[in-house]
Order: structure tokens, then sequence, then C-alpha cells
């Protein structure tokens, strides 16, 4: 049980940490991507606003369902939402708290790209580039030049090699001036889902304590509950392995012995614990007949009670009468996965 | 309990370092997003203060949210202050102190970015150049006055055509750099001394009041710590139980549910042991399919009556 108590509170003690560093690593990993990411903008009109919004916001997307991916609790979620409901209620706040909990994880990656994207500046210049005002900042009255050519001139912006519209606008210009709006943009929406936060952290106290304490509980309640599930399963299936290997090492030995009705039985008075361990298969050719058998005909995942003990060896009385609820299976290789 | 006097005794020494770490951590962060920001004023007559004065001003408002939200005690005053006094009274002088000691924690990363700002000077050449007397210097002497706005607009952007050698340019950088830069340094001196005064001071008032409000402070995060530790404590046991109660109740359908007689070893050996009486590939099915079907009762008082 100690044992079960150190991995318990090992997870219980680290399940938030271990998802606050999870959101870490990918709040880093969004950073990274971006600044190993080659921003190449098009500079052509109708592309650079599809590219540049594209980069934007398809990349949080991606980031926002991969959190949900990564947590393990999302499993446990659908689980308790999806399973009938037998003799134990459901509750739907409790079903809230989790989903939002997960929410609030999630969200920061794609967050944390959209800042860096909008700090940057690149995307928004590439693709509002053509709706510069050319009457604040440059030559609005250039003459020879249509609609649609002064908006291929402008699409070039972002590509200073190849700008040449250095007499409608100055490149340099235009770019300070889209990368100042970006950074207004990123420095608001930064500054909008901090105070979001922070007003969601410190209402909740103020309104639903006791509701959220309870939500909160039975949350940590149903994980720790689906663990020790599958450790006493897994507990289970151990034990179950070893009798019924057991009690297979233990027919074939009695096999044997009825097979060899002309040898006398060894007196096992002075055999010791490693004679035991042997159970009763002591020359290559009875191993090899008892890996055949293992292979060929595994037995069925039916255990029988311990043997009575009688005088002559022979197991024949204690073995239990078949009952109709559990037929002798010969199946070949089942594996009981709990 | 020895692992619970472990516990505590971490707990009790941590808390408080745990907080300044994360104070001291969100400051790191704060110099280093401003030397990874791209600086880059838009040197246009109405867009250079708003840009220079925002940037300045919105990050430090940004970073004392973000001092608050990472901050683990807030949670706890929030709650002491907004409960209901039920058998427990409120002491406004613990509120207080929690309060005041957050704040300043929180005030440590926008603190350091303003003055790194400053001490920087960029924001502040960027914001006021536009606000500078032609007349002062030599180069815009004799423009005429939308011009002058816009050249002074310009000041920030050392790259731009028109201002790359001009030596008005770097004047005006330099005046207002230097500004800047006393403002940057008087600030921190001020802060400095303020800080020393108060924690030099603090003996001198109220001593005994502060030690009792710092106790009560102490015990109040301790004492949320401990309840959220042995919440999961309990419901690690209410969950063993729960299963344990489980597994049992499915041996007894399955013992209900066998047409043979009861062998004589079996009363013996059911329930106890770990197979728990489940022997068979059928009534492990039947137990997980239960598992998942019927999920048993949150109620383990039959258990604890057995």
């Amino acid at each position: 049980m100690d044992k079960f108590r150190m991995i318990f509170q090992f997870f219980q003690s680290n399940q938030e940490s271990f998802m606050n560093g999870i959101c870490g690593i990918m709040a880093l990993a969004s950073t990274q991507m971006y600044s190993a990411f080659d921003f190449n903008c098009p500079c052509l009109p109708h592309y650079n606003l599809a590219y540049g919004l594209g980069i934007l916001l398809v990349p949080p997307f991606i980031l926002f369902l991969l959190g949900f991916v990564l947590n393990n609790n999302i499993s446990m979620l659908a689980e308790e939402w999806r399973r009938p409901r037998g003799r134990r209620g459901k509750d739907a706040a409790v079903l809230r708290y989790m989903c939002c909990s997960m929410a609030q994880r999630a969200m920061i990656a794609p967050v944390v790209w959209l800042a860096v994207t909008l700090l940057d500046g690149k995307c928004i210049t590439c693709a509002f580039c053509t709706s510069v005002p050319l009457e604040s900042l440059g030559n609005a009255s250039h003459p020879h030049l249509s609609q649609g050519e002064v908006q291929r001139v402008l699409a070039r912006i972002p590509c200073k090699e190849i700008y040449n519209g250095q007499q409608l606008i100055a490149n340099e210009v235009a770019v300070r001036y889209l990368r100042c709006i970006s950074q207004a943009l990123g420095w608001c929406f930064v500054l909008l889902m901090t105070t979001l936060a922070f007003l969601v952290r410190s209402l909740r106290p103020c309104f639903s304590q006791a509701a959220f304490l309870k939500s909160r509980y039975w949350s940590h309640y149903i994980d720790i509950e689906r663990k020790l599930f599958d450790e006493t399963c897994a507990e289970h299936a151990r034990s179950f392995a070893k009798v019924c290997i057991q009690q297979f090492f233990e027919g074939m030995s009695t096999d044997l012995e009825a097979a060899r009705h002309h040898l006398p039985r060894k007196a096992p008075a002075d055999a010791g614990e490693a004679a035991e361990k042997l159970l009763g298969i002591t020359d290559q050719g009875t191993m090899n007949m008892a890996l055949k058998s293992w292979h060929r005909c595994k037995p069925p995942l039916h255990l029988h009670p311990p043997a009575q003990p009688t005088g002559n060896g022979w197991a024949g009385e204690g073995k239990p009468p078949t009952h109709p609820s559990a037929p002798q299976k010969e199946t070949a290789a089942y594996y009981s996965w709990v | 309990m020895d692992r619970f006097r472990m516990i505590f005794q971490y707990f009790q020494s941590n808390s408080e370092s745990v907080m300044n770490g994360i104070c001291g951590l969100l400051a790191l962060a704060s110099v280093k997003m401003y030397t990874s920001l791209d600086f880059s004023c838009p040197c246009l007559p109405q867009y250079n203060m708003a840009y220079g004065l925002g940037i300045m001003f919105v990050p430090p408002i940004i970073l004392f949210l973000c001092g608050l939200i990472l901050n683990r005690q807030a949670l706890v005053m929030l709650e002491e202050w907004r409960r209901p006094a039920g058998r427990r009274k409120k002491d406004p002088a613990v509120i207080r102190y929690m309060c005041s000691s957050i704040m300043q924690r929180a005030m440590v990363a926008p603190v350091v970015w303003i003055i790194v700002t400053l001490l920087d000077g960029k924001c502040l050449i960027c914001a006021f150049s536009g606000s500078m007397d032609p007349q002062k210097f030599v180069g815009f002497a004799n423009v005429s006055t939308e011009q002058v706005q816009q050249l002074l607009a310009k000041v920030p952007c050392k790259d731009d055509e028109l201002m790359r050698n001009s030596m008005s340019r770097k004047a005006v950088s330099r005046y207002l750099r230097c500004c800047s830069q006393a403002l940057g340094w008087s600030i921190l001196l001020i802060l400095i001394i303020a800080a020393f005064l108060a924690r030099w001071l603090r003996p001198c008032f109220n001593q005994a009041t502060l030690l009792q409000a710092r106790h009560w402070s102490n015990y109040i995060d301790i004492e949320q710590k401990i309840f959220e530790e042995t919440c999961c404590e309990h419901s690690r046991l209410f969950a063993h139980k729960c299963i344990l109660h489980f597994f049992e109740s499915m041996q007894q359908e399955i013992r209900l549910h066998r047409f043979s007689l009861p062998r004589e070893g079996e009363e013996a050996e059911g329930g106890e042991g770990p197979l728990q009486g489940i022997t068979d590939q059928d009534q492990v099915n039947k137990l997980l399919k239960t598992w998942y079907y019927e999920k048993p009762p949150l109620d383990v008082s039959q258990a604890h009556q057995r």
C-alpha cells in the first residue's frame, strides 16, 4: 500500500505542475517555431492578405488542438461525459470545471504565438501593406498609375529588394507605420488577455468559492479513481497470470506423472526450495513439451481453487466440477488486457 | 506524522522564497522582453507620442497583472477577504499585510521595465522629439512650422534619408537621451531610498502588530495548502475504498449467480488476496463492463460497517 500511496501522491502533487510544465513547453515551442519559421511574403496584391492572416491565425488553431491532444485528462473528461448514469449521478459542474481548466491551459500557446507575431510585425506588414494611407504618408496624387498598379506597387512593400515605389511612398515610412500599428495591436491584445486572466482568477473567490471547491475535489477524485482502478486491475491481472501459469505448470507435472506411471515419483522430502521452483519439470524433454504446450494449447482463463492435499499426489479429486457459467476455453492466444 | 511535519516545514520555509523567485524571474523576463523587442518608432507627428508612451506604460501594467496572477498568495488573500465570517473572525490587519506584501512583489517587474526603458532612452526620444523647441537647435531654427514638426518627428529614425547625417538630429537625440537617463537614475535612487527607509524604520512602528499580522498571514497560507493536501489524501482513500467495495460487491454477485455448490476452500479464499475471488475471463469482463456502465455510487459507508 505504501507504494501505491507514494505513487499517487506523486501523481496528485505533480499533476498540476506537470500540466503547467507542458503548457510552458508548448509556449516556448511556439516562440521557437515562429523564430525558426522562414516568413516569405508573396508581395502580390491578393495573396498578401491571405498569407499574412493565414500565418497569423492558422498555427494558433493548431497549437490549441495540440494543447488538448497532449492533455491526458481529455480522455477522462470524455469518459465521464459519455458514461451511462448507472448508480452514480453526473455533476455538470464538475464537467464544466474540467473543460474550463483544460481549455485555459490549451489557450496559452496560441496566445503566445499571436502576441509574438503581432509584436514582430511581419505578418501585419505583409497582410495590410496595400491599405497604407497614401494621403498622409506619401504621394497620393501620383500620375500615370491606375488603382491596380498602385495596389501592385504597394504589395511589394515587404519585399525591399524589388520595391519600386519610392516616389509613391518611401519604403521605410510604410514599414515603420505598419509595424507601429502591429505592435500597438500586439500590446493591446496581450493587455486584454492578461486582464481577462486576472479577472477570471480574482473574481472566482468572490462569487463561487464553495462550488469551485466542490468541483475541484470531485474532478481530482475522478482522476485518482481512474488511476487507482487501472492499478488495481493491473495488480489483479498480475496475480491472475501468476496463478494461471502456476496451475499450468502443475497441470503439466501431474500429466507427466500420469504418463510416467512406471517411474516412482521421487519423494520431495529433501527437495528444498530450488526443487519446488522446478515444478516437477526436470529435464530437457519435459521442458520442451511444456513450452510446446504453452504455445499450442494455452490454458483457459479460468483458475481452479488450490487443490486439496491427498495421499497419492493425484489432483484428480481436487478438480472442481465445471460449471455452466465458465466453459473450458481452448483459446490459443488471448491476453486479458485490463 | 513525520511526513506531515516535513511537508509543513517545506511549505513554511519555501512559500516566501517561491514568491521571491517568481518576482525575480518576472523582473528578468521584463529585461529580456525589452531587449528582444524591436523598437521601431513610427516617426510620424501624431503617432510618436502614443507609441513612445504606450511602450513605456502598457507593458508595466501587463507585468503587474502577471505578478498578481502568478502569486498564489493573492488568491489566498482574496478568499480570506471574501469569506463569510462564520465562526472565525476576520482580521483586517492581516488582510492589509498580505495585500501590501503582494503589491510590493508585483511592483518589482513593472518598475524594472520603466527604469530600463528610461535608461535606454529610445522611448522618450520617440515620444518627445516632436515637443522640442526648434529654436534651440540650429538645423530646425529657420524652418516653417509644419515642416519642423515633420522633421522633429523623424529625429528618432537614424536611418531616414533626411536625417541620416543631420547634426541637429544628433543634438536633439542626445538631449532627450540625457533627460531620459537623468529621470531614470533619479527614479531608481528615490525608490531605493524609499525601500531602505521603509525597511529600516519599520521596527520603530507597530512591530508587535506586524509580527502578529505576518504570523497569521503565514498561517492562512499554510492552512490552505494543508487543506488541499488533506482533500487529496481523502479523495485517494475514498477512491480506494470505493474500488474495493466495488470488487467485493462484484464477487458477491458472481457468487449469487453460480449454480454449483460452494466448495470448501472457496469461502476462505474469496475476498482475500489480490484476486478478490475473480478468477475467470468472463468474470473479469463482467467486472470491467459493470465499471463502465454502472459506476458504483459515491458512498462507502457500507464498506465501513463491514
